[in-house]
């Protein structure tokens, strides 16, 4: 397989991200695409702090740092400023944790996307607010322990599913939305290279393990991240030109091999278990039903 | 005979404040239109449609995202612009505070609206009070003529590079805004040049990958940068004096000073007021001089930064002063009033009274100016609220 990943880093040592942090890795892959000649916004999110402190940054593209619920918004301005003054070869996105995708900032990501700019919004899912210390978010998934879903007597994990961000993009009608994971990164940079050459709104939500938000050894992130895909929790999937195309792993896992490798998770019992493998499994079977309508 | 073709016309603030805008070559729009929002967005909309204006155009979801968005075009180093009102400045705060914080030398129309509940769209200045601490400069106008001038010279200013701040121009809702006057419209071109590019040191540039609002640590320069926001908006005082000068040479135009003093000398007692409720002061000031007394009234252009200097001189020999503010503070004077009051504070011996007038829209008439100069001759120390509790 011949190699895709450019070699040239725009993510630089001297950063301040945890050890085995996949947000890292995720802006890693995702620079390497976009290109030196990117201009990038960051809400409030661990980003805001991993480049470094002022005057030093880990990143050689410019960058905005925005308020918490401004990524899309900033984006837009990002993008029009440099349009009008005939910079259109600029790329421009957003990186933007969860939190600041799916709950704060998740009606600006729509307004922007609807309004049609040619940017590119990335979300690195962490899965819990991570930068202020594991707090629940809308993107958290369904049985995991945070600090403000506590494992306690009375209250317990989190019950709700999932709000998956990507699927909001899909049904929007977003030119181009896609799924990826650090574990995976030719696919990411394939995702990337293809939202760089689409002229509009697109949208890749990555999925990036979190040493010490998900409770797991920090050498294990790349290992959870391709579990997360073959155990289908967390399925790769593209939306392009108002097809879904998922894509299908060689060998899957159960649901068990990804979550008992996981503090967060460490709670629950067989049978809790086994209702994340149905809710697992009756997701998948709906994305392939999709994928052929 | 040849025909003269005149450059005034009959127009509202909204529209005053949208030529302004086109004078100015701003190159990026973004605007929410309700919450509530006035007509000078739809003016720009027009104008951008029909090529008058070569600008982009976003038409964003939230006061939140208009501020936002143009602090990211603007840092891009295409000059921005975006207007609101009431709800939706409060709605921005923090985006105000971000902008200030960046630098970004952006100018923002708001139409003066009450603060709910209960809702009310009518003029009333609580909402831009609100925001005289986020590092904006302020200024306050009483005609739909410095509504235009002032989006023109607020550019100028803002992006002074010993300033950078940006600036909120004012405008009475209704009053001005939607009120037509004669204004004349400045030559496009010598505008034009008179503004020029807008040419930022720092800006988005791949070549100069710089991180622009990045983290700072107690021991960085964090108070250093919130110092030098201070000192710039301190100094920015003797930058403007010298560029309404300039303006109303280059402009013949009649903009005041950092505030107007109307029939000041020989004062005994005088109110100050901003904004367009200032026009029935002056009425009334000449009435009552017409009549002998010895009034005047000391008109605030400028809110931020605060011309105590100008007030400090205006105040010189008076027997009573009152201030009048067109907003409300609970628990506390009004700010307009602490302002003067600090200003004058072991420097000028005159008292000082506060009168509140005008809230969600009330009719502010010449008889309650009376009232308040007769207070100011006669009445108590009390803080009175004018118009008030009258069927």
């Amino acid at each position: 397989m011949p190699l895709t990943i450019p070699r040239e880093e725009l993510m630089l040592q001297g950063h301040t991200a945890c050890a085995g942090c996949g947000a890292t890795l995720s802006m890693r892959y995702v620079l390497k695409g976009a290109g030196e000649k990117s201009a990038v916004a960051i809400p409030a999110c661990c980003w805001a702090v991993i480049p470094g402190e002022f005057p030093y940054t880990a990143l050689k593209v410019p960058l905005i740092y925005t308020t918490f619920a401004s990524a899309g918004a900033s984006i837009s301005g990002l993008r029009e400023g440099l349009d009008a003054q005939g910079k259109e070869d600029y790329t421009v996105l957003a990186f933007a944790g969860d939190g600041g995708t799916a709950d704060i900032g998740l009606q600006g990501l729509s307004a922007a996307m609807e309004r049609g700019h040619n940017v590119l919004y990335v979300m690195y899912d962490n899965e819990a607010y991570m930068n202020t210390g594991i707090q629940r978010s809308g993107s958290t998934p369904y049985g995991a322990w945070t600090t403000t879903t506590p494992v306690g007597s009375k209250r317990d994990y989190k019950r709700e599913n999932k709000k998956v961000v990507a699927d909001l993009m899909i049904a929007q009608n977003v030119p181009y939305v896609a799924t990826a994971t650090i574990g995976f990164p030719e696919d990411l940079e394939r995702k990337v290279a293809i939202a760089k050459s689409i002229k509009g709104p697109k949208f890749i939500q990555i999925l990036s393990p979190c040493p010490p938000g998900w409770y797991y050894n920090s050498a294990d992130t790349v290992k959870i991240s391709k579990l997360a895909v073959e155990t289908k929790v967390f399925p790769l999937y593209e939306y392009r030109d108002g097809k879904l195309k998922v894509y299908k792993p060689a060998k899957t896992l159960p649901v068990s091999e990804y979550l008992s490798l996981q503090g967060r998770f460490a709670h629950l019992r067989e049978d809790e278990v086994e209702e994340v493998q149905k809710a697992v499994d009756e997701r998948w079977e709906s994305l392939l039903k999709k994928e052929q309508s | 005979m040849e025909a003269v073709q005149s450059s005034r016309r009959i127009m509202t603030g909204n529209e005053a404040v949208a030529t302004g805008v086109k004078l100015s070559k701003v190159k990026v729009v973004s605007a929410y239109p309700i919450t509530p929002q006035t007509t000078i967005v739809e003016k720009l909309a027009d104008m951008v449609a029909n090529g008058e204006l070569d600008a982009k155009y976003i038409e964003v979801e939230s006061e939140h995202s208009a501020m936002a968005s143009v602090i990211a075009s603007e840092l891009t180093g295409a000059r921005s612009y975006t207007a609101s009102s009431s709800h939706g400045i409060l709605y921005m705060h923090e985006n105000l505070h971000w902008a200030a914080g960046m630098r970004v030398p952006l100018v923002m129309s708001v139409v003066n609206r009450a603060i709910g509940p209960p809702w009310s769209i009518w003029g009333e200045q609580t909402d831009t009070f609100n925001q005289k601490d986020t590092g904006w400069m302020q200024v306050y106008c009483e005609s739909n003529q410095e509504a235009m001038d002032s989006v023109i010279l607020g550019y100028k200013i803002a992006e002074n590079k010993k300033i950078l701040l940006p600036l909120m121009n004012m405008l009475d809702a209704f009053t001005l805004s939607h009120t037509s006057e004669p204004v004349e419209i400045r030559d496009e071109k010598t505008a034009h040049d008179y503004l020029g590019d807008l040419d930022l040191d720092f800006k988005i540039d791949y070549k100069n990958p710089a991180g622009y609002g990045s983290l700072v640590a107690p021991d960085g320069p964090f108070m250093e940068m919130k110092k030098d926001m201070r000192d710039s908006m301190y100094n920015a005082a003797g930058i403007i004096r010298e560029e309404i000068s300039n303006f109303n040479n280059l402009f013949e135009a009649n903009l005041p000073g950092l505030t107007e003093n109307f029939m000041m000398e020989d004062a005994d007692y005088a109110l100050i007021t901003a904004g367009a409720i200032s026009s029935t002061a002056k009425y009334t000031v000449r009435k009552l001089r017409e009549k002998g007394q010895k009034v005047g009234l000391i008109r605030l252009y400028f809110y931020r930064p605060f011309p105590g200097e100008e007030i400090l001189k205006a105040v010189k020999g008076l027997k009573g002063l009152g201030v009048v503010e067109r907003n409300v503070s609970y628990g506390q004077r009004g700010p307009t009033f602490e302002d003067v009051v600090s200003a004058l504070y072991r420097r000028a011996d005159v008292p000082v009274r506060n009168y509140v007038v005008g809230l969600g829209g009330r009719d502010i008439r010449v008889k309650d100016y009376e009232k308040m100069f007769e207070n100011l001759v006669e009445g108590d120390n009390e803080m009175e609220w004018i118009n008030v509790g009258v069927k």
